[in-house]
Order: structure tokens, then sequence, then C-alpha cells
């Protein structure tokens, strides 16, 4: 197990950053950062694109620090592995209809939908819920069968099942995790997930060169 | 399935976590970062952290001493008290707070609501609303000047929903520190008239209260302060009890199966025997 690649969480305003910094400490990796300058993000092997926050503020914040280039260099020509949690994977989707429609990164052909549910199912979707995991490596190389994470969204990641590595079930079956190639996601929080969560992070370090 | 939450309310007043009774009167506990340490290590699923002196004394949120107590924990933690402009809130989501909840600011500038709603999500903003029995029914109770409003709970939960809330905590000022158990008919009140989810506070003595809030009503999580802190392997022993009836989060090493618990549901001491070979059980550490 390696405990020195360099990681950086991407900073853009609105994700809870120390969070998500704490989780990835406690599991030993020592080259961590914070940070939303390119020079920064640039020397990563891998990204962190955490998440709570309304979609617009999240992307517009993004655009705002030009940071959608940055990354969009980074991920799709480097290829750099990258994490997306809750909105941060929402993100990757092409639009949301989160308070308005508005343009996503599009690096996952998909769209985030507010979650329409029967009236006994309270929206948003909050707390611990058993996952379906359809695609185990590599997020999933360590997570027990009938794992549960902690969920808290109101707005779900529509897109073709070949991208969708978990599910679970809200009455409808809700996107838990995504992937395409080096670009992953998750619904849920692991840093807020206990040990769960630290093993999900565990097994995408494990995954990287 | 989603699972009930079973949630540690945990009071901070002037730095130091306390044992509330009826919003008067206050014991002191210890301090909030090693207190949220051990409910994580106890498998809490999630801890809701209000600084009661905050709003009072006109002060920022303490964010050292939540930064510091966000430091090891791996579950959910809603921060409240003093909230009562974006920017705190931002400072708040930078030093460990996963979701704010806001109490005093809801009533007297409820504009708040819908900008955090706009800015962070409505996942992320927890209204919480203190609720007293009076004489015409129950009320909203504001406890900076210790006076009830003439606007019900259920119906200022209804105008926080439409202003962006996304949880509401509903707070019995008669049960609070009371262990009488919930208020059933305020917890309903609340919960017919929301679509959001509800969480519980005030009045739980142990695990039967928990069974009976989540079979009699709607709740999505059910909180508590004081029960946790006083008895051996509260959470736990807790989860175990409920989840006989009630789907909730259950993940220990320990084994409750052969164990005794007494009427007020804590565990009883086993026999000196099965205590001296437990001596030699070893329980590996999980290694991540």
């Amino acid at each position: 197990m390696s405990l020195v690649q360099n990681i950086v969480i991407v900073d853009y305003g609105v994700g809870n950053t120390y969070s998500v910094a704490n989780a990835i400490k406690y599991l030993g990796y020592s080259k961590l950062s914070i940070s939303d300058e390119e020079s920064v993000i640039n020397k990563a092997d891998v990204l962190i694109l955490p998440g709570v926050g309304a979609f617009e503020e999240a992307i517009n914040n993004l655009r705002k620090r030009n940071l959608h280039q940055v990354l969009n260099q980074q991920v799709l020509v480097k290829k750099k592995p990258i994490l997306g949690i809750c909105v941060g994977m929402q993100l990757m989707a092409s639009f949301s209809e989160e308070n308005g429609i508005h343009e996503g990164l599009n690096w996952i052909e998909g769209r985030v939908k507010k979650m329409e549910l029967p009236c006994m199912f309270p929206v948003p979707h909050v707390g611990w819920n058993d996952i379906s995991i359809t695609l185990k490596p590599p997020l999933f190389d360590l997570t027990s069968t009938n794992a549960n994470f902690y969920f808290d969204h109101s707005y779900s990641f529509n897109c073709e099942e070949e991208y969708i590595s978990a599910f679970c079930d809200y009455s409808i079956k809700v996107t838990a995790a995504i992937q395409k190639e080096n670009i992953f996601g998750v619904q849920f929080h692991p840093e807020k997930s206990q040990t769960n969560g630290l093993k999900l992070f565990r097994s995408f370090f494990n995954s990287i060169n | 399935m989603l699972k009930k939450r079973i949630v540690a309310n945990l009071v901070v007043k002037d730095g130091i976590v306390v044992q509330s009774i009826g919003f008067k009167k206050y014991l002191p506990l210890g301090k909030p970062d090693i207190s949220i340490e051990f409910l994580n290590q106890w498998g809490i699923d999630e801890i809701i952290l209000t600084d009661i002196s905050a709003s009072k004394n006109h002060r920022n949120p303490d964010f050292k001493s939540i930064r510091k107590a966000a430091l090891k924990c791996f579950v959910p933690l809603t921060v409240g008290g003093g909230i009562n402009n974006l920017d705190q809130i931002k400072e708040l989501m930078h030093n460990g707070a996963d979701k704010i909840s806001i109490n005093n600011s809801a009533i007297y500038n409820p504009q708040l609501i819908s900008e955090a709603a706009h800015v962070f999500g409505e996942q992320c903003v927890v209204v919480s609303i203190d609720g007293v029995l009076a004489t015409n029914g129950y009320k909203v109770f504001d406890y900076i000047n210790q006076k009830y409003l003439e606007i019900s709970p259920a119906e200022f939960a209804k105008q926080m929903v439409s202003q962006g809330a996304g949880e509401i905590l509903i707070n019995s000022v008669d049960r609070d520190g009371s262990y009488l158990g919930y208020d059933l008919d305020l917890i309903n009140s609340i919960c017919e008239v929301v679509s959001v989810p509800v969480i519980c506070c005030g009045g739980a003595k142990n695990s039967n209260d928990f069974v009976e809030v989540f079979q009699k009503t709607k709740v999505s999580a059910a909180s508590a302060a004081n029960f946790f802190h006083f008895s051996e392997h509260s959470v736990n022993t807790t989860k175990y009890n409920i989840k006989k009836d009630i789907n909730v989060r259950l993940e220990t090493f320990a084994d409750y199966n052969n164990t005794a618990f007494d009427e007020n549901m804590r565990i009883k001491k086993k026999p000196d025997g099965v205590l001296e070979n437990m001596l030699f059980v070893r329980i590996e550490k999980e290694i991540i």
C-alpha cells in the first residue's frame, strides 16, 4: 500500500473540504492538500471533488475560479483519477435541474433530477442506506455485502446503466456510485460513513499506482 | 432500505457539553471533542452540536472548537448556535460541519433559510424548532427571550420547509431532560404537515422510547442527549434493543445476545465465570 500519492482535494468554496481531509489523513496519507490553485492541481496524482452545496452555486464557483478548464485538462486529457462526492459527483453530469437547468462538466452523460417519490418517502433522502454493488472494483474492493453509507441529497444522477457501479433503494433505484474510465463518483458521503467510508477511500487509493 | 437514525444531541454552553434540564438547569459533562470522539466510536449515526450560549451572547459560532471537535468525527456533524449570516455558514462548513442547524434566526430572519438553501442546498439546512405546550396548544418557544410565540410548531415548520429547510429538528421544551419519553403529539403534528425528514428530541430515557417514537410517528431520526452520556455501551445497547423492531444501523463487534438488561435497559453484570473467560477472548482490531 502506497501512502505517498499526491492527493488534492479541489476547493471550490462550498464543499466540506475539512471533513474529507480528516478522513483521508486518518488513513495515513501524508501528501494531502486542499487547493483551488492550478499549479497544485496539476501536480496531483489523484483528485477529489468534494461536495455539499447546491449545483448552481457549485458549478458557478468552479467556473469563476477557472477550475473547470484545469480539471478538464487533468481528467480528460491527462486521465488522472478523480472521485466526486455528492454534488461533486453530480457536477460530472451533462445537466442538472436543481433550481433551473444548469450545464455540468459533461464527463459522464447524464442528468441530475429531483427525486420524485411516494409521499411516505421524505425528500431530501437523508441517512444510512444499504447499497447494491453492480461493479466492485475499484471503489468497493474492500466493501462487504450489504454495506451502508450516509446519504444526504434531494437530486439524483440519472444515466446509462453501464456507468453505474452501485445503487440504493429508496422506493426508486437511486444511483449511488458511477464510474467511467478514470472518473468516479459517489452520491453518498464516504467521509461521513465511518468504517465503510474509510474502506472506500482505501480501495480507491489502492487502485492507483 | 433507508435506516432510521439514532442521533446524539450535544448541548454546549460556554465551551462545555452540558446536560440540559427544562431549558433552565445545566450540568457540566465535558469537552465537545472528547464527547464526539467517543460517540463516533460507539457507532452513533449522527451528531448535532448546539451551542446555546452563542446567540444569547451575540457572538459567532466557536469555529476553533468545532474544528477540533470535527477532527475525529466520521459521522455527519450538524452544528447550530449563533448562526445569522451566510459567511458564518461557509466558515462552519470549512471547519468540519456537514450540516447547519438554525433556531433563533429562523424565527426572526427566515430569509436566511432560503439564502442558505440556495447556496448550500436544502439538504444542508436543518431548522430547529423548540415546541412548548401552552394553554391553547403547542407553541414555538423563543429560548433567547424565554417566551413562547403565537405560532404553532407545525405551522412554523411548514413555513420553514417552504423557505428551503431540508430537515426539521423538533425539540420538546417540556420533555427536555425529563426522561418522560418523547412528546408524540408534538412530533406527529410536525410529521403530518412536512415532506422533509423530521428529527425528534427531548425526553428519551432508554431504547423503549426510541422504539415507541419510531412506531407511533413518522420521524426519520430520534435524538437524545443526556442518557447517552450516563450508561455503559449506551449507543450500541440502545441500537441493539431498537433493532429487534426497527431497521437501524448496528455495526459493532460486541455481542449482546447473551446479555441481560435491567428495567432501565442498562446492561446487567455478567456472572464472574463468564467475565473471567471474556478476558481470554481476543478481538482483532480491524485494519482498513
